[in-house]
């Protein structure tokens, strides 16, 4: 079986972000960048299906600028074989990244594709259920267990009501929630051995995929601030501004 | 043309945040119409055609809608869609789940998240866990929209008469078998919607010291809500998580107990309108949104917070 992985690049979930003073984005420029937490999970679940021989290749795909290669290259250094770094100095949509991915997916048949389930910089939340409609496979979204059977997936799922566990037969879609496993860190020896592991690189024009967006992004702006609080000095205070000056109890 | 709402319900009832996911659809345009997709769904569907904002309700159905799939869902939507401008739903994760694979297979770029309406075609949402907001507008024909619910006011939920028109059920997609689902019952508000919040976080310890937040939050009537820390320390199941990648909650009042207020905790919670935060650091970031802090050890603090509560004459419910 073989699974390829999404991973995008992403400012540091650490970082608290700036936004420019122009209104067009986010301060980008010598801002820590990482790889999307989720998409950690997603490669770490794949190496560990292939860890238990149930898997034999992991591929791991990256759709951005000449940096985003390094999010690839970490993918390698914990335990996918092949990368794959499509190039392209714009920033693309959900839409027209699940539309490069369905390419590269009827190009290197995967029997599963492995994503996090949100990019923790656009929160979309769209790629995974948007490829697994182009490709009419099943979808199973914010995963937090992942069962390989044969032929078949049995996934527990996040819900707002609490778990859904599903079964979809492959291949299939999955995307994973944080909660699916705790990702490994890539030891030494192995970010060495990383640096000869392929990485096939194409560019989005190759592709023959119309990219153009769709959505305009007209401005961004900080979000309005809280007024400063005050400390109490002890529950009693608390209490009595609750009940008499916020009046909330 | 017309919006078209996705109705979320369980069979018998709406979802509350399809009375939500209402009010922002009207505010796209006046004319909304209303699809329920399930099986036995006519009690929902009635109450659907109840919602004053709601001109007109389709109601599908078919045994392989029961538990609500989007890979059946979505087809028949997107036949649907040829009548409407806008499908929307909410952002939670029935929507956030359903919604990108109508978008798909409609060629249409999603608009995910809005908090508000700007213009039909134009919209706010906020990016990078809340830290900022963008003003999007969509070019796209078809407009596939997802609300984050707790941005609009619930519409009115009687009054209003629409007709039921039956539609086409479609094929059923065969690759994905629901298995089961695993609902948490309680009898205290959902926290998507109650106006106060209890919320633990990783100072709680342990699961078992969480009975200090179910206690604070029975005398007040509150819903219970906790940090990725402690959900993913066990301490608590899932469905309780607020945050980037959890729920969003803003109810009037909103008690942080033990959390420190990670960026990813506070894009979950910092709209609500009076926020507490009791923490024994008192340089954790939570106290950055707080309107209230208390620098105390939490296991002193909530047991005086539970004696202060006893003395007040009444509790607001």
């Amino acid at each position: 079986m073989k699974i390829l992985v999404a991973v995008k690049r992403v400012i540091d979930y650490n970082v608290q972000i700036r936004v420019k003073e122009d209104g067009s984005g986010i301060v980008t420029d010598n801002v820590k960048m990482s790889t999307n937490p989720p998409d950690d999970n997603a490669i770490e679940e794949a190496v560990k299906i292939k860890e238990a021989g149930k898997a034999t290749e992991i591929v791991a795909i990256t759709v951005g600028g000449e940096k985003s290669q390094e999010t690839v290259r970490k993918a390698l250094a914990v335990g996918a074989d092949k990368g794959i770094h499509v190039k392209t100095e714009s920033v693309l949509e959900p839409l027209a990244v699940s539309k490069i991915i369905q390419k590269i997916v009827e190009k290197e048949k995967p029997d599963l594709v492995f994503m996090g389930k949100q990019a923790i910089d656009d929160d979309c939340n769209q790629t995974g259920q948007m490829l697994s409609a182009l490709l009419n496979w099943p979808q199973a979204t914010f995963a937090s267990n992942i069962e390989v059977k044969d032929n078949t997936l049995e996934v527990t799922r996040e819900i707002d009501e609490g778990l859904e566990t599903i079964e979809i037969n492959i291949p299939a879609i999955v995307t994973c929630d944080l909660r699916l496993n705790e990702p490994r860190y890539a030891s030494l020896p192995n970010i060495m051995k990383a640096k000869k592991k392929p990485i096939e690189e194409m560019n989005v024009s190759d592709l023959g995929i119309d990219t153009t967006p769709r959505v305009e992004q007209i401005k961004v702006e900080e979000p309005p601030k809280r007024k400063a609080g005050i400390k109490v000095a002890n529950v009693a205070e608390l209490v009595q501004k609750l009940k008499n000056e916020a009046k909330v109890i | 043309m017309a919006v078209l709402l996705i109705a979320e319900h369980n069979n018998k009832e709406l979802r509350p945040f399809t009375l939500n996911a209402a009010t922002a659809a009207s505010q796209i345009d006046a004319e909304v119409h209303a699809v329920i997709i399930g099986q036995n769904s006519e009690s929902a569907a009635k109450k659907l055609s109840e919602l004053p904002v709601v001109k007109k309700v389709i109601s599908i159905e078919a045994p392989h809608y029961e538990n609500f799939t989007a890979e059946n869902f979505a087809p028949v939507i997107v036949k649907l869609a040829v009548n409407y401008s806008h499908i929307v739903c909410s952002a939670n994760t029935f929507g956030k789940n359903l919604m990108p694979r109508i978008a798909a297979h409609l060629d249409t770029s999603q608009v995910s998240d809005i908090i508000k309406v700007i213009s039909p075609d134009t919209f706010l949402r906020p990016i990078y866990a809340g830290n900022a907001f963008a003003t999007v507008k969509t070019n796209d024909a078809k407009k596939c929209v997802t609300i984050r619910p707790t941005s609009f006011e619930p519409c009115e939920s009687s009054g209003g008469n629409a007709t039921i028109e039956k539609g086409d059920a479609g094929k059923e997609f065969s690759n994905t078998k629901f298995i089961k689902r695993e609902e948490i019952k309680s009898d205290r508000p959902e926290l998507g919607t109650a106006r106060i919040v209890v919320s633990g976080g990783r100072g709680m310890q342990s699961g078992d010291n969480f009975k200090l937040i179910t206690e604070v939050a029975d005398k007040l009537g509150a819903a219970i809500g906790a940090s990725r820390a402690a959900v993913d320390a066990g301490y608590i199941s899932n469905d309780h998580q607020v945050g980037q990648t959890g729920k969003v909650v803003v109810p009037d009042l909103y008690i942080a107990i033990g959390i420190s207020g990670a960026i990813q905790h506070l894009a979950g919670m910092k709209e609500s309108k009076v926020i507490v935060a009791i923490n024994k650091d008192g340089e954790a970031p939570i106290f950055s949104v707080a309107d209230y802090g208390l620098e105390a050890d939490l296991f002193e603090a909530l047991p005086q917070f539970m004696e202060e509560l006893s003395k007040l004459n009444t509790i607001q419910k």
